[in-house]
């Protein structure tokens, strides 16, 4: 009867799991051996020889490297960090609420559902020239003297991008610690208010350990996300000006299809996956960790 | 931050002042003559015009991108949904070993930035002579269309109440009788959100389509937009209409299914 | 009607688990079979392998005359009573009762009469056209019921049905089951951790302990003369007491150094020092009809505890001294190494 079940079960699961290493696992071990090769396709009499690490030692020398990590970074912690504060703010408002919640799921979700690089463009359009919204309202508020130019000032530029960000998924971040919010069991409160409790010290003793897990959840799935960021960089500074918000993926989407240099980029292409990879594996640890471990 | 009855409402319309707004922006300044747009803009509706509009598909053939966004976009969701619900259904439901692992592997390959597999996929689908072509793109969107089907149709299929096979079997069924009378119309619902959210994230996907297309007659909406070109200086009217027709579909698809996808989205976030 | 029989069965799963182990069992023909234990005593397990769901790892089940050791669920003209009911939500009630008799091509009038007939025994007419999702607890219960009867199998096969429903409802529902089996002259294999449920419906009932069989008898004589010291001390509410032998001085050693076994219901309670032993009232509980009295033995109340029913009158003070009697004609001597009964 097991017997029949699994074998019915393995037949049903192979052709999913063929297909997939075939197009994912294949490639990924592709990425690993040409990074180990000299490649570059713009001088084909070079031939592909045997490199070892040297393109990763490269790499690890390259100042643009180093910068676009930074970048990567930078992003991720500030647009992560800004996501989560507001999202979890968002969350606990609307915990109370809520005739609206039809309005709440479309303001979440549309942005959300957008291509990123259409959301990356509604965003330069807004900062985009002397008399775009952005700067009109500002100059018009008062906030500024005068128009800035946000694209031609590195720090300048990183502002709509992180804001494009934000925009477009804090909403789902709200979701779901809004989700994990509602898991709460109200009695817990009740009690912490009978035990003379403050809403600050209710919050920091009954809701934050008890949303752990749905952060560490939103956690993952965003930074995995901003390590990856590509679409929306593209279309919004094109990694400028210069390099100056070039990220990770960007350099090495740069690297293999401009540059052509299929070896390099393969060594760039393995270091980001390994980050991801860390990443994600710590995060999961972390998330087990809280699931068994901090079961009461 | 509890029993004030005006603090939520003041949240809520922020959050979707917050939201709508470029949007708002957007689709104004669609209808706004080029010239007009970046000389004292307004924010209320002045002096409408299509142009931009008719200019997308008398000039730009903007058609193009939009068939092969929906030929790309539809053909991986059909695959992966049919390939992927199999799959979901033994992962969720039925017991064999490796279960785990597999499990995890199929999440873990979801997670692969799309960077990393680039290149290679470059090489094979060049190999193929696929590139630039409607089954050279939907290939490679397995990678990430197939995971994400599976991980959200096991969700579904764990909320099915326990048991549901056993007692069809004891009554007369066998497995794959008893999978279709019970398991599929139960699972319908679960299917057509997971079809909803899969066709989505194709529609939307941007580096493959960019990577392994080459001109108009293959590129998605998302490149196609990305890559307008005038000129002179940026088509800023054009682009926006554009965008605005790009995500017209998704929207619509959106809006008309929020609880479901919602609830898909989260199941499967937050019991992990 | 036939009758079941389990050979030498035995489950031990992959991972080394020994969920049954040995299991000797003969189910008669019509007879009302109730297997009980613990949590993980192996009982469902046993159920699953009759039912089919779950492939014994060595020995034989016979229904009727045939091996069905390796026989799918479907062919054994079995029905089962899930603990979760496992209806099919997305179906209507009368839909439910006919989806067995559909898988198995029965004519379409008799499926009617069949559907028919059960739905009025069991009170569902009214609800026919509703969704499980409609019901209320114990009419999804008699949707189960109702299911299984109207594929008049050989054997019915119970999964604890009444641990979901609230405790006025499993009393009225328990009657219910016994009449309807009656009614029928079906037979039942029924598993239950309860062991009131096991003794007032089953004819005959074995209990389980860690994948093994204990005893398999009428209630009575499980009661009476239990086989070791664990279906003592499972079966009777509340349960028997244990003393070591030698304890009370006026009972006497029984066999060498054993275990003697008293229930509540064969001690009374006297004057101090008329009984067989002093003991201290710790607390009396009133039940209404009768009253259920903890006493330590010894004038200090330092020994062991006794529970003890006695009746509602006289009036038992708490923090007294009272005396003991132990009916000679229900003494229990277990063996202290084994926990088997002696003599």
């Amino acid at each position: 009867m097991e017997r029949q079940e699994a074998r019915a079960a393995w037949a049903l699961v192979l052709p999913a799991a063929l297909t997939i290493l075939l197009v994912a696992l294949f490639p990924l071990v592709w990425t690993v051996w040409e990074s180990l090769h000299l490649h570059d396709l713009r001088m084909p009499w070079l031939g592909k020889p045997f490199v070892g690490l040297d393109n990763y030692v490269e790499a690890l020398g390259d100042p643009r490297f180093w910068a676009a990590l930074g970048h990567t970074a930078f992003f991720a912690v500030t647009s992560v960090g800004l996501e989560l504060l507001i999202g979890l703010w968002l969350a606990l408002a609307l915990n109370r609420a809520f005739r609206g919640r039809g309005l709440v799921r479309a303001a979440v979700l549309v942005p959300w559902a957008i291509p990123t690089v259409v959301s990356a463009l509604l965003w330069r359009f807004m900062f985009e020239g002397q008399t775009g919204i952005v700067n009109s309202v500002l100059v018009g508020l008062g906030v500024l003297k005068e128009p800035l130019v946000w694209f031609i000032h590195p720090a300048g530029a990183w502002v709509p991008v992180i804001l494009a960000d934000v925009w477009k998924t804090t909403p789902f971040v709200a979701l779901l610690l809004l989700a994990g919010l509602q898991n709460i069991d109200a009695s817990l409160y009740e009690a912490a208010r009978i035990d003379g409790a403050s809403a600050w010290r209710q919050f920091r003793h009954v809701t934050l350990p008890l949303l752990k897990p749905a952060i560490l959840v939103a956690l993952i799935f965003r930074t995995l996300d901003a390590f990856r960021v590509f679409d929306l960089i593209y279309a919004l500074t094109g990694g400028g000006p210069g390099t100056s918000t070039e990220p990770i993926a960007l350099y090495t989407f740069n690297a293999l299809l401009q540059n052509l240099q299929f070896g390099y980029g393969s060594a760039l292409s393995v270091i980001v996956f390994l980050i991801t990879f860390s990443l994600a594996i710590l995060y999961i640890k972390l998330l087990g960790a809280e699931l068994t471990g901090g079961k009461r | 931050m509890r029993g004030r009855g005006w603090w939520p409402a003041v949240v809520l319309a922020m959050l979707v002042g917050a939201s709508a707004f470029p949007f708002y922006w957007a689709i104004l300044s669609s209808f706004t003559p080029e010239s007009r747009l970046f000389q004292e803009p307004s924010l209320l509706p002045r002096n409408l015009v299509l142009d931009h509009y008719r200019a997308l598909f008398t000039e730009r053939s903007f058609w193009l991108p939009i068939r092969n966004s929906l030929i790309v976009a539809g053909a991986t969701t059909i695959f992966c949904v049919s390939l992927g619900a199999l799959c979901a259904y033994a992962l969720a439901r039925l017991e064999f070993r490796g279960k785990a692992f597999l499990l995890g592997s199929i999440l873990a390959v979801g997670m692969f930035p799309q960077i990393s597999v680039v290149s290679p996929l470059y090489l094979l689908l060049r190999e193929l002579h696929l590139i630039n072509t409607y089954p050279g793109l939907v290939l490679p969107y397995l990678t990430f269309a197939m995971p994400l089907t599976v991980w959200l149709l096991v969700g579904f299929f764990r909320q099915l109440p326990g048991e549901l096979e056993e007692a069809a079997m004891v009554d007369g069924a066998g497995r794959l009788r008893a999978f279709w009378e019970v398991i599929v119309p139960l699972a319908v619902p679960g299917i057509a959100t997971t079809a909803i959210l899969t066709f989505v994230y194709s529609w939307n996907e941007f580096l493959f389509a960019l990577s392994f297309t080459l001109g108009p007659e293959r590129q998605t909406v998302p490149v196609a937009i990305a890559l307008f070109r005038g000129q002179y200086q940026v088509p800023w009217g054009q682009i926006l209409a554009a965008a605005v027709i790009a995500t017209l579909p998704v929207t619509l698809l959106v809006l008309a299914f929020q609880r479901r996808i919602v609830q898909g989205l989260t199941a499967g976030a937050v019991k992990g | 009607m036939a009758l079941v029989r389990l050979e030498g069965v035995g489950k031990t799963y992959p991972n080394g688990h020994v969920a049954a182990k040995g299991l000797d069992l003969e189910i008669r023909d019509g007879e009302f079979m109730v297997l009980v234990g613990p949590s993980g005593c192996g009982k469902s397990t046993a159920l699953r392998m009759i039912a089919g769901l779950e492939t014994p790892t060595s020995g034989r089940i016979l229904i009727g005359d045939r091996d069905v050791t390796s026989l799918p669920p479907q062919d054994r003209d079995i029905a089962m009573v899930f603990q979760t009911y496992a209806l099919y939500p997305h179906m209507t009630v009368r839909e439910n009762l006919a989806f067995g008799l559909r898988m198995r091509g029965t004519a379409a009038e008799v499926i009617e009469k069949r559907v028919q007939e059960a739905s009025r025994a069991l009170g569902l007419d009214p609800v026919l056209a509703r969704r499980p999702a409609q019901l209320s607890g114990g009419q999804r219960q008699r949707v189960a019921l109702g299911r299984a009867i109207v594929r008049e199998p050989k054997v019915f096969l119970f999964d604890e049905p009444l641990s979901n429903l609230d405790a006025k409802l499993r009393v009225e529902t328990r009657a219910e089951l016994a009449r309807l089996h009656r009614r029928l002259g079906a037979t039942v294999v029924y598993v239950t951790h309860d062991q009131e449920e096991a003794m007032t419906l089953g004819w005959r009932v074995a209990v389980m302990r860690d994948g093994f069989l204990q005893q398999v008898a009428p209630p009575m004589e499980l009661y009476r003369r239990p086989a070791n010291r664990f279906v003592a001390e499972f079966v009777g509410s509340p349960g028997m007491n244990f003393l070591p032998g030698g304890a009370v001085a006026g009972v006497g050693q029984g066999p060498a150094g054993a275990t003697l076994g008293i229930r509540p219901h064969d001690l009374t309670i006297v004057a101090e020092g008329a009984g067989d032993a002093d003991a201290w009232v710790d607390v009396v509980e009133s039940r209404g009809s009768e009253l259920l009295v903890y006493l330590r033995l010894g004038t200090k109340g330092d020994g062991a505890e006794l529970r003890v029913v006695a009746p509602p009158e006289p009036a038992i003070e708490e923090e007294r001294v009272v005396g003991v009697k132990f009916d000679r004609a229900r003494l229990h001597w277990f063996e202290v190494e084994t926990g088997r009964r002696m003599g």
